[in-house]
């Protein structure tokens, strides 16, 4: 019998399968169709400090196996998803993650102050590289000493542990992943989508009315996985690997290059049943390969 | 409750230019669809995100559901190659449809445009069924674009309305509305959201619906894909279109 749990700072998972931040809203709808206590943990959709709209629509287009979105960070605002949102989420036994984001240094701080502070919240993923809004998210994510800067300030006001989410938008990622370790990070999350465009050929316009979106799903996959393990190389805190997953070998394949948990983000569109399927399928795909433990494939590729 | 089938395809035709009709079988029939609701469909592997598509009519005690799409992109195209005994991976149904139990009509005004008439006809038809009298409006391109004429004719009476004046009034529906001042108490409308602001505009005071159309991504609430500003009295700010929709008040949203 294979053994999927891992302990990570801040969060016991009983699996290693975690719906990513703004694929899956706050869980609600989602649990219409399984019991969300299956999951390993769930990173909730971002919040802000104030009540977001985000972009206007059109906000997502198809792209070759994946998509691109441009949402903009629309979210009820940190104190809304405290008192409407976290209570339905607490009834749930997984731990829940809370994604913080924000314009500025401050807004951030104020986020991560209150929402970590919530009974229901067991660790902070810090987005640093939402590439969808003009103003904060992905800049903080791109220059390693606004990305230390950040971490530094929002460590000292949390109350759970914080994994910083990295941009696959930099030429160095290394460099960034050292940077807010040394800051203090617990964990690393990575990564968020890489920024991209299609074009309408008879507009001749940009598809995504904000012109630019995140490109997300099995396309991105090879990157992420090859900035996992350059930085699994490099940092001693654990690694959230995301980005294209949609089977238990695109799982194994993550924890190979140096995760130690993974979130599922845009398959969870196709198929709402993704998380659950995959997390149904890990133990004999373990199994097929020779494995009873996650700590056994965890940076497997490396040694 | 949505839930996720593999239907099977009875039936699969080309019903005008780049327009088709497809009925489905399975269990999702069966499930008490409201007109106005949507099934949101997988065409393949090769395709990454769903379609919402419109359903056009449903029969419960067959267990079968009938959508029309028209052909705009890779993967409407790659659905008209599906045939008579594939299946197709479906969602459904979405969204919360055109209020029936809450509808105080007598008279009723459906107005639909291109690919937005198909849910028109099985609300036509629940509403006949009903005893409320149905005066249908219906817009098109040209006139080898038009479907579905002869099963709103046997809802009641049909204005047909193309673009380039091929078929019918030559212009669009809302040239048609002034015409039919007094003749309804309630308007219906779907199609593009050009169409739909206008036909609210110009139906100002009369108790309306308006189905609206937009790209979608988890098509269940999650993703914040598909919103709609709502007026600045509402606190909320937004209704997301997949699962407060697609049926909104006019009056309830900002087009």
């Amino acid at each position: 019998m294979s053994n999927l749990s891992i302990n990570l700072p801040g969060l016991k998972l009983k699996n290693p399968v975690m719906p990513a931040s703004g694929c899956f809203g706050f869980g609600k709808e989602f649990s219409d169709f399984y019991d969300l206590s299956e999951l390993g943990g769930i990173i909730i959709k971002a919040a802000t400090g104030e009540q977001r709209y985000g972009n206007p629509t059109p906000r997502v287009a198809e792209t070759s196996s994946g998509m691109l979105n441009a949402i903009g960070l629309q979210n009820p605002g940190v104190d809304q998803i405290i008192t409407d949102e976290l209570p339905f989420l607490g009834e749930f036994d997984t731990p829940i993650i809370a994604n913080v984001a924000g314009s500025t240094v401050e807004e951030y701080i104020e986020v991560a102050r209150k929402i970590s502070r919530s009974e229901q919240i067991s660790a902070i993923e810090l987005n640093i590289s939402c590439p969808n809004v003009k103003e904060g998210g992905v800049q903080f994510g791109t220059e390693p000493d606004l990305a230390a800067e950040v971490t530094r300030q929002v460590k000292a006001v949390s109350d759970v542990p914080v994994y910083v989410k990295l941009s696959p938008n930099v030429s160095d990622i290394v460099s960034m992943a050292k940077a807010v370790e040394q800051a203090g990070a617990d964990g690393l999350s990575m990564i968020n989508t890489l920024t991209g465009m299609r074009l309408d050929l008879n507009s001749r316009k940009p598809i995504i009315a904000n012109g630019t979106g995140g490109l997300s799903g099995p396309a991105i996959k090879p990157v992420a996985i090859r900035m996992i393990y350059h930085v699994y190389q490099q940092v001693n805190i654990p690694i959230i690997g995301m980005g294209g997953i949609e089977t238990a070998e695109d799982v194994m394949e993550y924890l190979l290059a140096g995760a130690s948990a993974v979130a599922v983000g845009s398959v969870n569109f196709k198929n709402p049943f993704a998380c659950k399927d995959i997390i149904d399928a890990l133990p004999e795909t373990m199994n097929k390969y020779g494995f009873s433990s996650l700590e056994e494939i965890i940076g497997g590729a490396h040694r | 409750m949505m839930k996720r089938e593999w239907m099977d395809i009875l039936h699969h035709e080309k019903v005008a230019t780049d327009t088709y009709q497809m009925v489905l079988n399975g269990d999702i029939p069966g499930s008490g669809i409201r007109p106005g609701q949507f099934v949101h469909i997988l065409v393949d592997d090769n395709f990454f995100l769903r379609r919402p598509i419109s359903i056009a009519d449903v029969d419960e005690q067959a267990g079968t559901l009938t959508i029309l799409y028209k052909v705009l992109g890779k993967g409407t195209k790659s659905l008209t190659a599906k045939q008579q005994g594939d299946k197709l991976d479906v969602l459904g149904p979405g969204g919360n449809g055109f209020p029936m139990e809450e509808l105080k009509t007598k008279r009723a005004l459906l107005i639909g445009g291109g690919i937005g008439v198909p849910p028109l006809h099985y609300l036509g038809r629940q509403l006949v069924e009903q005893g409320i009298e149905v005066i249908s409006v219906l817009g098109f391109q040209s006139k080898e674009y038009i479907f579905f004429e002869k099963q709103f004719n046997e809802l009641g009476e049909v204005y047909v309305a193309t673009n380039d004046g091929s078929y019918g009034h030559h212009g669009f529906v809302t040239d048609i509305l002034p015409g039919l001042e007094g003749r309804f108490d309630t308007y219906f409308s779907c199609g593009p959201a050009v169409m739909l602001k206008a036909v609210s505009k110009e139906l100002t005071g009369y108790d309306g619906y308006l189905s609206i159309e937009e790209r979608m991504g988890c098509g269940v609430g999650a993703c914040f894909a598909c919103v709609v500003p709502t007026p600045e009295s509402d606190a909320k700010g937004y209704r997301k279109i997949c699962r407060d929709g697609p049926v909104f008040k006019p009056e309830e949203v900002v087009l």
